[in-house]
């Protein structure tokens, strides 16, 4: 970390932000996070990169089927071109998979008792379903679809053909019982957008590639010094460089 | 049976901010206070890590657990209420300090019109400026009565700002100076002075400079790391209720914190109060506190869901408009804005603070004649600057399609190239917009959930317009290259994020045939029970509503001393 900090000078690590700010009243550090931040001992020698492999990409929830699927249907919706990578080299189907496994997928904190009825619009989602059952179902009838329209799997079929399709689910052209096709792809889109720019700590936006794209910082420390000044590009930081100082 | 414990003087259910400046005041002057906290207990220490949008801004990381308890929502009394079963509209908040831990800090007070609408309106416009239906009531306070407990909360806090040419009269100035302008607020103010427009940068609970209040809390300065809303700040910079008032009641010796406690019922003797019984959701026990005085200082709808769910005052009927427990539901209408986009510039908009801002009141309040326009009131205009997260913030002009290649290279184009401005519209209140306990669907605990029944109006549609247009006029002239603003309000929709301003339900007024609580928010009925919070406002002004929840709280606070000392109603 400590040699990445040094290719990164308009990054501020929390120590060196304490050191140069003087964050005090009184001589006194205020609040407990500061507290928390001064430093217990000296900064460790990272050892230099042997590039460790990312144990994180493997499947929590998902066939490989349908990380597949998820894998090609999101980059459509986020794909690579000039400015840089799409859904699939950061990892966006990774991140789906280890939401769908989690609280998220469950539905855990949201209200999930009976009885259901179709709501108003106004109303929001209204269903019995949970996200892991509505991707279950979402990917296997784009798959059905694809074969439908191709006789191909969606994998296989060309970029604007794999457009069309999702398409079709977006503006509800698909006639499906059990789930909203476009309810499905709105959940598709949003959790693209989710895994593309997240905290590549979720398994997604791999590399801050995702930040990188955009100019975004990611976490910092603070922004005092640029706040009312011209925009200025500084190097993103994860939440993991928070834990090393 | 529950187990019952000794009584105290007084017991406060719910400890955000009304609960936590209630208990501050209190037990500075002696009293021996509980107060119960459903949600965890928080400390600063708690957001090392908080720099984390998907778990705090996507996935609600500080909200209230939708599973154990939500609202359920319909448009009019034509529809079933179904149950708002993921977060939308608005976030409700939960654990030590409330909603008044995952706030931005923008802090208003009201207009004095905001506090006599209906007198002021019906005296310049006639009383058919009002049309039917529209309930909205005067306070029972005003602006000038009200002023000492605002200017109270802002020092308690240490809220930064400069004086709004347009506001009512300050008795002192704001403690702290205002926060440091953007290039995009140089850009707003710049435009506005050329429109003839009176703005100001925005009142705000994120510290400009390091602080000790007037009960020597000492607090650091803002960072502007972009993290605020829906977030806990680690610095402490930002005014929270664990960061300032409740150590201040700590430190007398005198107040019990119980948190993962839930109240469930307000114990009652005929029109007393009793105490209050609550489950221990650790371990499943009931339990009964007894107290002197019951102050409820929950969030607008527990306020109004204790009461009815405990037989406390008179529930409203929408179809006379007699009673008054769950009357005059109101919100905000946040959607008359404009976004502009710039081709050639870019800011630092990944940066900011949750109250950086600029405002102007050019259009809000009756500081505009209204005598052919087809609404009244109206909002503050607004240009923030809270740091623009990368997965809520995606926006391209309009036509650009939502997914695709397009998608992605105009949401990356705009990243740090596009700002809202945006009207902050008031919420008038309407005899068919209550509160009260839905039929069917239940808590965790099998207690009736509430329910809102709320819809926009002509008032609502018109006033948006309005606003988005003159959003539209400022923006273009910031030298936008390219302007979209909201052609039309629709329907009133809970699956969509809007703001956290939910108001009235237990309100406050000089009649008890008309409001729940008198101008100390002590219930008409109940002598011994204080009910504090947005449930208060009789309709919602044109504002972010805490500066005015925390001077009605210091206000009922008073109202408390009071009544411990001498009985009977306090006005």
């Amino acid at each position: 970390m400590a040699e990445e900090n040094k290719g990164n000078p308009e990054s501020l690590s929390r120590r060196k932000f304490l050191r140069n700010t003087g964050f005090t009243v009184g001589g006194l550090a205020v609040g407990g996070v500061l507290g928390s931040l001064l430093p217990r001992k000296k900064e460790e020698k990272v050892a230099p990169a042997v590039k460790a492999e990312n144990f994180n990409q493997a499947l929590m929830y998902f066939t490989p089927e349908q990380f597949q699927l998820t894998e090609a249907a999101t980059e459509r919706i986020f794909p690579e071109e000039e400015s840089g990578p799409g859904a699939k080299a950061l990892g966006v189907a990774f991140f789906i998979d280890h939401q769908l496994a989690g609280d998220w997928g469950f539905n855990a904190r949201e209200y999930m008792q009976a009885p259901f009825f179709k709501g108003e619009k106004v109303q929001g989602y209204q269903g019995r379903l949970r996200r892991r059952d509505i991707f279950d179902i979402g990917l296997r009838e784009l798959q059905n679809h694809s074969m439908t329209v191709h006789k191909k799997k969606f994998t296989e079929l060309k970029e604007e053909e794999q457009d069309a399709i999702l398409r079709d689910f977006e503006e509800d052209k698909v006639n499906l019982t059990t789930i909203s096709p476009s309810g499905f792809f709105q959940m598709l889109r949003s959790a693209t957008l989710e895994g593309a720019y997240s905290d590549p700590l979720y398994g997604g936006n791999r590399n801050m590639d995702g930040w990188k794209m955009r100019n975004y910082p990611g976490s910092q420390m603070a922004y005092t010094d640029i706040i009312d000044k011209d925009f200025k590009k500084i190097n993103p930081q994860s939440l993991k460089n928070h834990l090393n100082h | 049976m529950a187990r019952k414990l000794p009584k105290v003087d007084v017991v406060i259910i719910g400890v955000g901010w009304a609960g936590g400046i209630i208990a501050s005041e209190l037990t500075k002057k002696g009293l021996k206070v509980v107060g119960l906290e459903r949600g965890k207990e928080r400390k600063t220490e708690d957001y090392f890590m908080v720099h984390d949008e998907l778990r705090y801004a996507l996935r609600y990381g500080m909200m209230q657990d939708l599973s154990k308890e939500t609202i359920t929502f319909r448009s009019t009394e034509k529809f079933r209420a179904l149950p708002m079963r993921q977060y939308g509209s608005f976030l409700i908040g939960d654990g030590l300090g409330g909603s008044g831990v995952h706030w931005n800090g923008q802090t208003f007070r009201f207009l004095p019109y905001d506090f006599q609408i209906r007198s002021q309106t019906v005296e310049k416009y006639g009383k058919n400026k009002i049309p039917p239906g529209m309930t909205i009531q005067d306070w029972g306070i005003t602006y000038d009565e009200l002023e000492p407990y605002y200017d109270t909360f802002e020092k308690m806090a240490g809220i930064s700002g400069e004086e709004n040419p347009l506001a009512g009269k300050r008795s002192s100035k704001y403690p702290t100076p205002p926060l440091k302008k953007t290039k995009a607020m140089e850009l707003f103010t710049d435009a506005a002075k050329r429109l003839k427009l009176h703005p100001y940068v925005q009142p705000a609970a994120n510290l400009s400079e390091s602080y000790t209040n007037p009960d020597g809390i000492s607090r650091a300065a803002c960072q502007y790391c972009g993290f605020c809303e829906r977030f806990g700040c680690e610095y402490g910079a930002k005014g929270d209720p664990v960061v300032t008032v409740l150590p201040v009641a700590l430190k007398t010796g005198n107040f019990e914190i119980r948190t993962h406690s839930n109240v469930r019922r307000i114990l009652k003797t005929g029109n007393k109060a009793t105490g209050v019984l609550y489950t221990d959701v650790t371990t499943g026990e009931e339990i009964e506190q007894p107290a002197d005085i019951v102050v409820l200082t929950g969030f607008v709808f527990n306020n109004v869901r204790l009461l009815l769910l405990s037989g406390l005052g008179t529930p409203y009927n929408a179809s006379t408009g007699t009673g008054s427990v769950g009357k005059n539901y109101a919100y905000q209408v946040r959607k008359g804005n404009a976004v502009g986009f710039f081709d050639k510039k870019k800011f630092n908009s990944f940066a900011g603070a949750g109250a950086l801002g600029m405002i102007l009141d050019d259009y809000n309040g009756d500081n505009f004649d209204h005598s052919n326009l087809n609404f009244i009131h109206g909002g503050m205009i607004i240009l923030g600057q809270t740091g623009q997260r990368p997965i809520q913030n995606n926006v391209a002009p309009k036509g650009t399609p939502t997914w695709g290649k397009e998608f992605k290279q105009a949401s990356l184009k705009y990243a740090n190239s596009s700002f809202t401005v945006g009207g902050e519209g008031s919420s008038m209140a309407f005899q068919h917009h209550y509160l009260d306990l839905d039929p069917t669907y239940k808590d965790a605990y099998g207690d009736p959930l509430i329910r809102i029944t709320f819809d926009f109006e002509d008032q609502d549609r018109n006033m948006a317009k309005f606003l988005a247009k003159q959003c539209s006029v400022i923006m273009k002239e910031m030298g936008a290259d390219h302007v979209d603003y909201m052609q039309e309000l629709g329907p009133y929709d809970v699956s969509t994020y809007q703001s956290t301003h939910n108001t009235g339900g237990v309100i406050m007024g000089d009649d008890p045939k008309t409001s729940a609580v008198n101008n100390y928010l002590q219930m008409w009925d109940v002598d011994n029970l204080f009910v504090v919070g947005a449930s208060a406002f009789p309709q919602n002004a044109g504002y972010n509503p805490t500066g005015t929840v925390g001077a009605l709280s210091y206000r009922a606070a008073e109202g408390i001393l009071k009544y411990h000392d001498k009985g009977g109603q306090v006005v």
